[in-house]
C-alpha cells in the first residue's frame, strides 16, 4: 500500500492502509505511541469530559443572573470570574464547551458522510460527476466562513442554522478528498476483479472503495472539526450564530467584546478554551496523517 | 499545455453559472414570505408589498430567476435596501478597506510562511523545527478575532501605540494608513501564517526526500544552489496550489477583523447588511466575491499548469 500511496504523485491522494485487523492493529499502535496524537487526544478528551460532566464540576446555572455578583474577577468562589450579568464564567464555559464542541461534531459527522456519498457517487458513476464536481466548484468559490454567514444570516441565528451553513461549507472538500481516492482504488486489479466477478455497484462502493478511501477523509474530518469550532465562535460573535442567553465560547467572547478592558476575564476563557480544543483537534489530525500517510511523516 | 488551460477555462462557466443560481436560491432560505421579513414585522401592508414588486418576489420563480440572469448580463447585481446605492458602488466604495487589509495581510503571510515552513523542513527534527511546528499549530488553532481584541487591549488600550479602530486612505496619509492597518494585518496573517507554514514544511520535506536532491548532492552541488535552487523551486510549485486558499481565507477573515476594528470594508458591509436584513445587498455581494473567486481559482490553475509542466487533467 506504501508503494501505491508513493505512486501517485506528490499532490496525489492518499490511499489509507486500512485492510486486515492485523493492520489496523498496528496502525492503532503507531497512532497510540505518536506524540502528537498523544497530546491532541488528551486535550479533546479533557474538554469532552468537562462538556459531558459540566453538571457536576460546577452546581451553578450557566444563565442564571445575580447582579449583585456582577464584575467579579477570578477568586476561590468564581474561578474564571462573572459577567455583566453575574453569571459564573466557568459555569458558562462549561456549559459553552456543549454547544460549541456539539455543533463541531455535528457538522464534522454530518459533512463527512455527505462527503463520502457525494464522492463516491461522482467517482463511480461517470455520468453525473462534471455536474456534481461543478457544483462542488461554485460552493467553494465562497470563502467558507462568507458562505456560512450568508446562510445563517438567511436562515436566522439558530444552533441548527449554524450547523446546516458550516455543513454546506465544509462538504465540497470532503467530496474532492473521497473522489480523489476513490478514483484511484477503483482502477486497482482487486476493485476490477470484483467487478468482473459480478459485484454491483453497491458492493464495490462500500466494501471496496470506502474503505480504501476511508484514511484521508478521517484526516480531513479532524480539522473541519477544528475549524468549526472557530467558524462557530466567529459566526457568533458577527451575531448571526448561537444567540444569548444559552452560551457558546464565541457568544460568550461577543458578550465579553464589550467591557473587555475592565473584566477581561469574561472573554479571556471561552478564547483560552476555543483555542485548547482546536490545537487538540488539530494535533490529532496530524497524528494520524502522520500514521496514515507514512510519506508526509517529519517531525512530530 | 494551451488545451489545458482552454479546458479549464471552459469549465469555469458553468461554475459561474452555478454560483449565480447559488446567491440566487440564498433569497430563498429566508423562512416564510421573504417581502415580510425583508420588510420588518412593523412593516405596513403597502411597503411590503412595495419591497415585494421591487424585487419582483410577485413573479412566478421562473421568471423570477429569468430576470436575475438578465439583470447579471447588464452587470446589475442588485440594490442595497439601507443604503439606496447599486451593490457595485456600494462594494467599490468599500474595497480599497479590504483590498489594503487583505493585501498587507498577503504580503506579511507570504514571505513569513513561506519562509518558517523552509526553515521547519530543512531543520527537521531539531528544535528550531519544533518551534516553528508549535508557532504554525498555534496560528491554526487561536481565533483571529479573539487574539485581535486583546492585541487592541495591548497595542492601543495599554501601551497607546496603535489606534484601535478606523481606516485612513493611502493616498492621504500613507503612514496612517499603515498604523491603522498593520495591526488588523497581523492578526489576520496569524492563521494564514500557521497554514503556509504547515504547507510548506510538507511541500520541502516532500521535495527533499526525492531522487534529483540527491543527485544534486553527489554531484557537488552547494547546500544553497541545492536546498534554496532545486527544492525551494519546486516546493514552492506546490505553495502556488495555497495561493487560492489563501486569498479565499483573507477575504472571509477579513469580515470578521474589519468588524473588530471598526474599519469601513466589504466584511462590515456584510455584516451590517444582515444585521438590517438588506438581503439583496448580501446576495450581491456574495454573487461579486463568487465570480470573483472562480476567477482567482481559475488563475491559479492557470499558473500552476505553467509552473509545472507535469500537471495534466484527467
Amino acid at each position: 500500500m506504501t508503494d501505491l500511496a508513493a505512486g501517485t504523485g506528490p499532490a496525489g491522494p492518499i490511499v489509507s492502509p486500512v485492510l486486515a485487523p492485523r493492520r489496523r492493529f498496528m496502525l492503532l499502535r503507531r497512532l497510540l505511541a505518536h506524540r502528537s496524537f498523544q497530546i491532541g487526544a488528551a486535550l479533546v478528551v479533557i474538554l469532552t469530559a468537562a462538556a459531558v460532566l459540566a453538571p457536576l464540576i460546577t452546581g451553578l446555572d450557566p444563565v442564571a443572573m445575580k447582579v449583585r455578583f456582577r464584575f467579579r474577577p477570578p477568586s476561590a468562589a468564581f474561578p474564571f470570574g462573572t459577567d455583566n450579568f453575574g453569571r459564573d464564567i466557568l459555569t458558562r464555559v462549561l456549559y459553552g464547551a456543549r454547544v460549541s464542541l456539539w455543533i463541531g461534531l455535528v457538522v464534522t459527522l454530518l459533512s463527512g458522510f455527505l462527503g463520502a456519498a457525494i464522492g463516491m457517487i461522482a467517482a463511480q458513476f461517470r455520468g453525473v460527476d462534471a455536474p456534481l464536481m461543478r457544483v462542488m466548484d461554485a460552493l467553494m468559490s465562497f470563502p467558507a466562513i462568507l458562505l456560512a454567514l450568508g446562510i445563517t444570516a438567511a436562515l436566522g441565528p439558530r444552533m441548527e442554522s449554524v450547523i446546516i451553513a458550516l455543513t454546506v461549507a465544509y462538504v465540497p472538500a470532503g467530496v474532492r478528498i473521497v473522489r480523489a481516492s476513490a478514483l484511484v482504488v477503483r482502477e486497482l486489479d482487486y476493485v476490477q476483479a470484483a467487478r468482473i466477478a459480478g459485484a454491483g455497484n453497491a458492493r464495490i462502493m462500500f466494501r471496496h472503495i470506502l474503505p480504501n478511501s476511508v484514511g484521508p477523509l478521517l484526516v480531513h474530518m479532524t480539522f473541519v472539526f477544528a475549524y468549526s469550532i472557530l467558524a462557530e465562535a466567529a459566526l457568533s460573535f458577527l451575531g448571526v450564530g448561537v444567540p444569548p442567553p444559552t452560551p457558546s465560547w464565541g457568544n460568550i467572547i461577543a458578550e465579553g467584546r464589550d467591557y473587555a478592558t475592565e473584566a477581561w476575564w469574561v472573554m479571556l476563557f471561552p478564547g483560552i478554551a476555543i483555542s485548547l480544543a482546536a490545537l487538540g483537534l488539530n494535533l490529532l489530525g496530524d497524528g494520524l496523517r502522520d500514521v496514515l500517510d507514512p510519506r508526509l511523516k517529519g517531525a512530530g | 499545455m494551451g488545451r489545458l488551460i482552454a479546458i479549464r477555462v471552459l469549465q469555469a462557466v458553468p461554475v459561474i453559472l452555478i454560483v449565480s443560481v447559488l446567491a440566487f436560491l440564498l433569497m430563498s432560505l429566508l423562512p416564510g414570505d421573504p417581502a415580510v421579513v425583508i420588510a420588518g414585522d412593523q412593516a405596513s401592508p403597502e411597503a411590503i408589498e412595495k419591497v415585494r414588486r421591487g424585487l419582483g418576489l410577485d413573479r412566478p420563480f421562473l421568471e423570477q430567476i429569468g430576470l436575475w440572469f438578465l439583470q447579471l448580463a447588464q452587470g446589475n447585481f442588485g440594490a442595497s435596501l439601507m443604503l439606496n446605492q447599486s451593490v457595485v458602488s456600494a462594494m467599490g466604495e468599500r474595497l480599497p478597506v479590504t483590498l489594503s487589509l487583505a493585501g498587507l495581510s498577503l504580503a506579511i503571510t507570504l514571505p513569513v510562511g513561506i519562509f518558517a515552513g523552509s526553515i521547519a523542513a530543512y531543520y527537521r527534527q531539531t528544535w528550531i523545527d519544533s518551534v516553528v511546528m508549535v508557532v504554525a499549530l498555534l496560528g491554526v488553532s487561536i481565533p483571529a478575532f479573539w487574539i485581535a481584541i486583546l492585541a487592541v487591549i495591548l497595542f492601543s488600550v495599554m501601551l497607546g501605540w496603535l489606534p484601535s479602530s478606523g481606516f485612513v486612505p493611502l493616498a492621504q496619509d500613507p503612514l496612517g494608513w499603515f498604523r491603522s492597518l498593520v495591526m488588523p494585518a497581523a492578526m489576520l496573517s496569524l492563521f494564514q501564517i500557521g497554514f503556509l507554514a504547515r504547507m510548506t514544511r510538507s511541500a520541502m520535506l516532500d521535495v527533499l526526500s526525492q531522487d534529483f536532491i540527491r543527485t544534486a548532492r553527489s554531484k557537488g552541488l552547494s547546500e544553497w544552489s541545492t536546498v534554496g535552487k532545486h527544492a525551494f523551486r519546486n516546493a514552492l510549485i506546490m505553495v502556488i496550489t495555497a495561493m487560492g486558499i489563501l486569498i479565499s481565507t483573507a477575504i472571509g477573515g477579513s469580515v470578521v477583523i474589519e468588524q473588530v476594528f471598526a474599519l469601513p470594508g466589504i466584511g462590515r458591509l456584510v455584516v451590517q447588511g444582515i444585521l438590517a436584513r438588506d438581503y439583496p445587498l448580501v446576495q450581491g455581494v456574495m454573487l461579486i466575491y463568487g465570480f470573483a473567486f472562480v476567477a482567482i481559482n481559475l488563475m491559479v490553475d492557470v499558473l500552476y499548469t505553467v509552473a509545472d509542466p507535469r500537471v495534466r487533467y484527467d
